[in-house]
């Protein structure tokens, strides 16, 4: 399926990444080339195939339900590129 | 003293315990060697003072009698590692001046085991190729060149800094990790071996995440042996990581000792299907004809679902890439560009913190996930992906191992390949289907194609059944004989 220049406008929002408009005939044209290639998959009888999330067999393991971790406030805020009063800061997002 | 660098690690280990020269003089010798190596752009930060301050540590316990396994071994971690205090970047522009205040489960376990720490080697931004010519801090180069051509050659992604520092001598050995190919073509590109484990043996704890049910962190080293005294300090259960395997880990130097005989090699027919060169094939054919020789049978077998294991993993890797990155937002560490309002800040430092590979992907995975096309894409991947991991199976029922060629080329020059994406995918054709299997599968350095460059053989084994990869290796690297030396190497003199 070929993609146009919405349908990369659409997804490069939904991947919160801008994209300037002067790349979008391109990059629609390299996008459309990839899927067009994996669409190949379309040939192959899937029926009462089971996805496959992950190769590893084991189930979840539990563990006691502890503390086990904390008290590192600043050694996680200490990469972030601002912050105030001990939180990570934003633009304002409330009025 | 001179010649240090060119021992193997377990030669190394042999000396330092011998005490015929201390941990800090093979430091000394590997930093020196890591300068001499720059031109190669191999590493993204070099750490000399906490590799002398390791090695100090070291020869105290080499003095007490209490060595530890790799007490003194001046090792090389790829910029996707996180290390505590030092600054982690996997190559991309978006994690600028990212220090972890933690260090990655399988680093930690190197420096438990004593290992001293050089540097961080250059990558593929976010490991997302197979030529390291998409990292922000520049392409890696080759320590091979062909023989009358002085055009820089790729080492191969997106280990490239580990592969190529580790082929030029400038470390001992080094840590991978392994997607799609990226420890083991990097591996075949510069002449060494590459080892990418099972999935779970090795912890995926604080390794920068790509794609998180294809990610393995595995070793680089110059010899099947070495590779195998690394996997051991790597390898084992770690609570951390809830997709770690909860199992023993084997003494896999000692399984060395075993040889191949009376092993069944699978050689899988459908690989020939994509349209090899001749040398390659030949390579591959004298690979089946060594083990062989050595006692072990080859026996050819079918992988049908060969065909769809790219594009499967063209869908998988980039979904879970578009989940795993978008953490990266300018708000919890690195790259910010500011905005007015957070919506802006996000589109706009996420625009200029990714390079155009990992754009690419992130929107590819984006679309395969989104509303109306996840069943046709992402679901029918992993349903492929199921019937992939089956023909595994049913060869394994067969055979003990198989062989392959471990890319479809050798090393290429740096700007190849760049402006076609998908010919640049194909680089990973023979590697990617133990990706999405989780088999562990290995590259050993095999011959030199009529380039004068090396080619690398793979043996890909059953689940956790690194043991049996590491005897056949060794079996194709005693075979094989390969003394060959590239172009540049880092060592004194």
């Amino acid at each position: 399926m070929a993609l146009d220049r919405d349908a990369v406008v659409h997804i490069a929002s939904l991947a919160r990444i801008r994209v300037a408009d002067s790349e979008l005939a391109a990059l629609a044209a390299e996008l459309t080339d990839i899927i067009e290639w994996v669409e190949q998959l379309a040939e192959v009888d899937t029926d009462g195939v089971a996805p496959m999330t992950s190769v590893a067999a084991t189930r979840l393991s539990m563990r006691e339900d502890a503390v086990t971790d904390g008290d590192c406030r600043d050694a996680i805020l200490g990469n972030a590129p601002r912050t105030a009063k001990g939180f990570f800061a934003v633009p304002k997002v409330i009025e | 003293m001179s010649g240090l660098t060119g021992l193997s690690l377990g030669e190394a280990r042999a000396g330092l315990a011998a005490r015929r020269f201390s941990a800090r003089e093979l430091t000394e010798a590997y930093i020196a060697a890591m300068v001499r190596a720059r031109a190669l752009n191999a590493f993204i930060t070099e750490t000399p003072e906490r590799a002398l301050a390791m090695a100090a540590a070291s020869d105290a316990r080499l003095a007490r009698g209490e060595a530890l396994p790799l007490d003194g071994i001046p090792l090389a971690v790829k910029d996707l590692f996180c290390t505590n205090g030092v600054l982690t970047t996997a190559a991309s522009h978006i994690l600028d001046g990212f220090t972890p205040p933690y260090e990655s489960t399988v680093t930690e376990k190197l420096w438990a085991a004593g290992a001293v720490m050089l540097g961080k080697t250059n990558l593929d931004e976010f490991a997302m190729g197979s030529s390291n010519t998409t990292s922000h801090y520049g392409p890696v180069e080759n320590p091979w060149r062909r023989p009358g051509d002085n055009r820089p050659l790729v080492p191969g992604g997106s280990s490239g800094g580990s592969a190529a520092a580790v082929a030029a001598h400038a470390a001992l050995g080094a840590t991978g990790t392994d997607t799609g190919g990226s420890i083991r073509q990097p591996a075949s590109f510069c002449g060494v071996v590459g080892l990418k484990p099972t999935y779970g043996r090795c912890s995926r704890w604080g390794v920068v995440a790509y794609a998180s049910s294809l990610d393995h962190p595995g070793p680089i080293a110059r010899t099947v042996s070495d590779a195998a005294i690394l996997l051991q300090a790597m390898a084992g259960h770690d609570w951390k990581d809830s997709t770690s395997a909860p199992l023993p880990v084997p003494d896999y130097e000692a399984a060395l000792a075993e040889g191949v005989h009376g092993l069944k090699i699978g050689i899988p027919r459908e690989y020939r299907a994509a349209a090899m060169p001749a040398e390659i094939e030949a390579l591959w054919q004298q690979g089946a004809a060594w083990l062989r020789a050595a006692g072990a049978e080859p026996v050819e077998i079918s992988l049908p679902m060969t065909k769809y294991t790219l594009p499967a993993y063209y869908i998988i890797a980039p979904a879970e890439a578009s989940s795993n990155l978008a953490r990266y937002d300018g708000v919890k560490f690195g790259l910010r560009i500011d905005g007015d309002t957070l919506e802006d800040m996000y589109e706009l430092t996420r625009a200029a913190g990714f390079g155009a590979e990992v754009r690419r992907r992130v929107l590819i995975g984006t679309y395969v996930l989104s509303a109306g096309y996840y069943d046709a894409y992402y679901l029918k991947a992993q349903k492929v992906r199921h019937l992939i991991a089956r023909d595994f199976a049913a060869a394994f029922a067969q055979v003990d191992c198989l062989l392959t060629p471990t890319a479809p080329s050798a090393a290429f020059a740096i700007g190849d390949h760049t402006d076609d994406p998908i010919a640049m995918y194909l680089n990973d054709v023979f590697t990617i289907p133990a990706n999405l299997a989780g088999l562990p599968a290995m590259s050993v350095p095999a011959g030199l194609g009529a380039e004068g460059l090396p080619l690398g053989l793979q043996v890909i084994g059953r689940a956790f059944d690194e043991a049996t990869v590491l005897r056949v290796g060794r079996a194709l690297e005693c075979a094989a004989q390969f003394g060959h030396r590239p172009t540049f190497l880092a060592d004194e003199g």
